[in-house]
């Protein structure tokens, strides 16, 4: 470490680009280690707990989805999700199908608008997607086309892709008839050869080595890729822990958060220790559960084979996250196919919901929002009023890990001598962004251990 | 990046996409203009655009969006710094135009709030209340939604690019709702519906999916909502349910209706 550069050094990246939210990042490097690197993430406080409190029980996916524009069905499906678990109630059947297919449409916009116009630009040389375009003319028409095609879905189902109006409590204002689906068909069967040229694309691109020493964590679901539903399962980095689940009603005595001076964000620990949610984390837990097509593309684009059963095996775990792009254009053709299996099989149910009526109690919810687990709770009183109310979305609980990265990743730099704030900078914004940060998320949620070192 | 650049064309005015306390939702409806983003690419220089770009130049800007809303003291330094580089301002979305679903704090113990929320309020900087735009500096066009509509933002660059007015009606989403054919969910179903006092602009989705308006656009230009209120409570809903339909999205500027009659954002001439 010959380090010609001054002993003590502070970089400031006053705010991080192609980043969902605002965040800045601070680095201290003492004699050519680095000693701190903390994600400042500045989004001022929005109170949503607070001001849920109060609220009748059929208003938190109206509310909550207002966290965030770029993963707002991901809001809503965890918000509903709760509040039926509070008042026993199970959406199942074609409801239950069409909250996939709603999902489906934000993971292909969602991921698209990631893998295009945020991260791939890291690895062309470009700043934005204008650039790209210039560059990649027909991968970014591809792109906005497949990204328009998953908004087509949500748009259908939601009434607009921003902040959907179609969903409530129980199931969705109106579900439509079989026709209407139809003319989504065509455009999906097109997503599909642009999902997996998608797939092929971002395959050759250039991944540095890195690797992320956090558990994963993702739900899991009996016979399908879990997106809307499952169970918090762990797989730990630690190789000699074996893979453990939970009960999604105990996600506090596991997730802990705490807060932390440099940010409005709170950090969150897995049993005590550093963890990772999102695409990583999900084709880890249950990437064996991918469609045949999806594997097959997952295996051509150089990720190989998951585990061959939850948690069992030890190879072809990715936790490198450049490569998380990888992952998610899979997930791409996956919600691609998912959709199309969904409407091929769809059958306008009786009712568009199922009647919810409120009652004390409280309830959990946990769906994969494209960025990783998203977890909600409510608890209500006889009236069906909000009384409290704690939302742990994945950034939150991705930061440890995602500092680690950082760390990790400026001090190989520093190590191969790129030590110029310029370098660093790049380094760290593409670090950054690996992770699909969606800071917007992060700034709002109940804490309630204290933490006393600052 | 600087990269060696061919022969410019025409200077292109330059645009500015700046973010408050928001969702990022109404930028991320321009990134949501698959159709057009690279034809208003080709007529704006995307100057800053955090979300899109890692190009960030410095001003001055001939078109700035803002999105969200004024909701911490350096928020207040900035935005002021924004409009002295901003030859036009416009602010996009409930949060930028009536200070968005996070006013509902200055109806609020604000230090309560942070105790709900934080363990160590000590360590977050915040005002206790969320200010639309136009409250600190002027505006120049305000366009409503939460989120903006994509057809409605096309037009405001549109005419920014002609130089007019952006032709964004003043209307409720009655209008809309009539135009696209629905049948009146008060009328006939007797859902309790926001549309009569609800700015246009979103095409009357709500009723358009068999569900009440809930004011996401804010209030009309003009509006009756004390001839509303009866009707609500007709469709069986308490005083205490009317005022949390009224105060979500843009709680001040409906609250503004109740207290003075009229909206408390206008559509400023700006300016100019
Ligand atoms: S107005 Fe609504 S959609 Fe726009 S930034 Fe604010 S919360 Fe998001
Ligand atoms: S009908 Fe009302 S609540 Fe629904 S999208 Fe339009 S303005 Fe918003």
């Amino acid at each position: 470490m010959s380090d010609p550069a001054p002993r003590y050094q502070e970089l400031r990246i006053p705010s991080l680009a192609r980043v969902e939210g605002e965040t800045a990042l601070h680095l201290r490097i003492h004699d050519g280690t680095v000693t701190e690197a903390r994600l400042k993430i500045y989004e001022p406080p929005r109170f949503f707990e607070a001001f849920l409190r109060g609220r009748a029980h059929t208003e938190p996916p109206d509310l909550t989805s207002r966290i965030c524009g770029i993963c707002p069905v991901a809001y809503q499906m965890s918000a509903c999700r709760a509040i039926e678990d509070a008042c026993g109630v199970v959406v199942d059947g074609q409801l239950a199908a069409l909250r996939r297919l709603l999902y489906c449409g934000e993971w292909i916009e969602s991921q698209t608008l990631h893998i295009h116009m945020l991260h791939a630009p890291d690895f062309l040389g470009e700043d934005d997607v204008i650039g790209l375009s210039r560059s990649y003319p027909e991968h970014v028409k591809r792109g906005l086309r497949l990204k328009q095609t998953g908004n087509a879905v949500v748009e259908l189902l939601g009434g607009r892709a921003i902040h959907p109006v179609n969903v409530r409590v129980g199931g969705f204002h109106r579900a439509p008839p079989r026709a209407e689906l139809r003319p989504l068909e065509e455009r999906l069967r097109t997503a599909l050869d642009d999902a997996w040229d998608t797939v092929r694309w971002v395959a050759g691109f250039e991944f540095p080595d890195a690797e992320c020493d956090a558990d994963l964590l993702a739900l899991a679901e009996e016979g399908t890729y879990a997106i809307e539903s499952g169970v918090p399962t762990v797989l730990p980095y630690d190789e000699t822990l074996p893979p453990y689940s939970f009960p999604l009603r105990d996600f506090t005595d596991h997730v802990a958060e705490e807060q932390v001076s440099h940010s409005t964000a709170l950090h969150s620990r897995l049993d005590g220790r550093r963890h990772l949610t999102g695409s990583l984390a999900r084709w880890a837990v249950s990437g064996y559960l991918l469609s045949p097509l999806a594997l097959e593309a997952a295996r051509e684009a150089g990720l190989g084979d998951p585990l061959s059963r939850a948690g069992v095996g030890r190879a072809e775990v990715c936790r490198n996250p450049y490569r998380s792009i990888l992952v998610r254009s899979v997930e791409v053709l996956y919600a691609v196919e998912e959709a199309l299996r969904i409407i091929a099989e769809y059958e306008r149910p009786a009712s568009p919901y199922v009647e919810v009526p409120a009652r004390a109690g409280i309830g959990h919810g946990a769906t994969e929002a494209p960025r990783g687990l998203l977890y909600h709770r409510y608890a209500f009183d006889g009236g069906g009023r909000v009384t409290d109310a704690r939302i742990v979305p994945p950034t939150a609980q991705n930061q440890g890990a995602i500092e680690e990265d950082l760390r990790r990743l400026v001090q190989a730099g520093l190590d191969r001598g790129e030590g110029s704030e310029a370098e660093l900078t790049r380094l760290c914004e593409r670090a950054v962004r690996n992770h699909d940060p969606c800071i917007s998320c992060s700034a709002h949620f109940l804490e309630l251990d204290i933490e006393r070192t600052h | 990046m600087s990269t060696p650049t061919p022969p410019q064309p025409p200077a292109r005015p330059r645009l500015g996409v700046f973010k408050f306390a928001s969702c990022d939702g109404c930028q991320l409806t321009l990134l949501d203009c698959e159709d057009e983003l690279l034809g208003i690419a080709a007529e704006l220089e995307i100057a800053h655009f955090l979300e899109a770009s890692s190009e960030a130049a410095p001003g001055p800007y001939d078109l700035v969006l803002v999105e969200g809303s004024v909701s911490t003291p350096e928020h207040v330094e900035r935005i002021r710094r924004i409009r002295a580089d901003a030859r036009h301002l416009v602010t996009i979305g409930a949060c930028a135009t009536a200070g968005g679903v996070q006013a509902l704090r200055n109806y609020a113990d604000v230090e309560g709030y942070l105790a709900t929320v934080y363990a160590r309020p000590d360590y977050i900087e915040t005002l206790a209340t969320s200010t639309p735009v136009s409250a600190h500096v002027p505006v120049d066009f305000e366009l409503r939604g939460c989120p903006i509509d994509r057809g409605q933002l096309v037009e405001v660059i549109t005419a920014f690019l002609a130089g007019r007015k952006p032709a964004i009606p003043n209307h409720s989403v009655c209008f809309a709702c009539k135009r696209r054919g629905n049948v009146c969910v008060t009328v006939a179903h007797g859902t309790p519906c926001l549309g009569p006092v609800t700015h246009a602009g979103c095409g009357a989705l709500c009723p358009t999916y068999g569900r009440g308006c809930y004011g996401c656009f804010g209030p009309a230009g003009t509006t009756n909502l004390p001839a509303l209120v009866p009707l609500m409570q007709r469709d069986g809903m308490s005083e205490e349910d009317i005022g949390r339909f009224l105060h979500t999205f843009n709680v001040t500027a409906f609250t503004a209706v109740e207290e003075q009659g009229q909206p408390g954002v206008t559509d400023a001439e700006g300016p100019g």
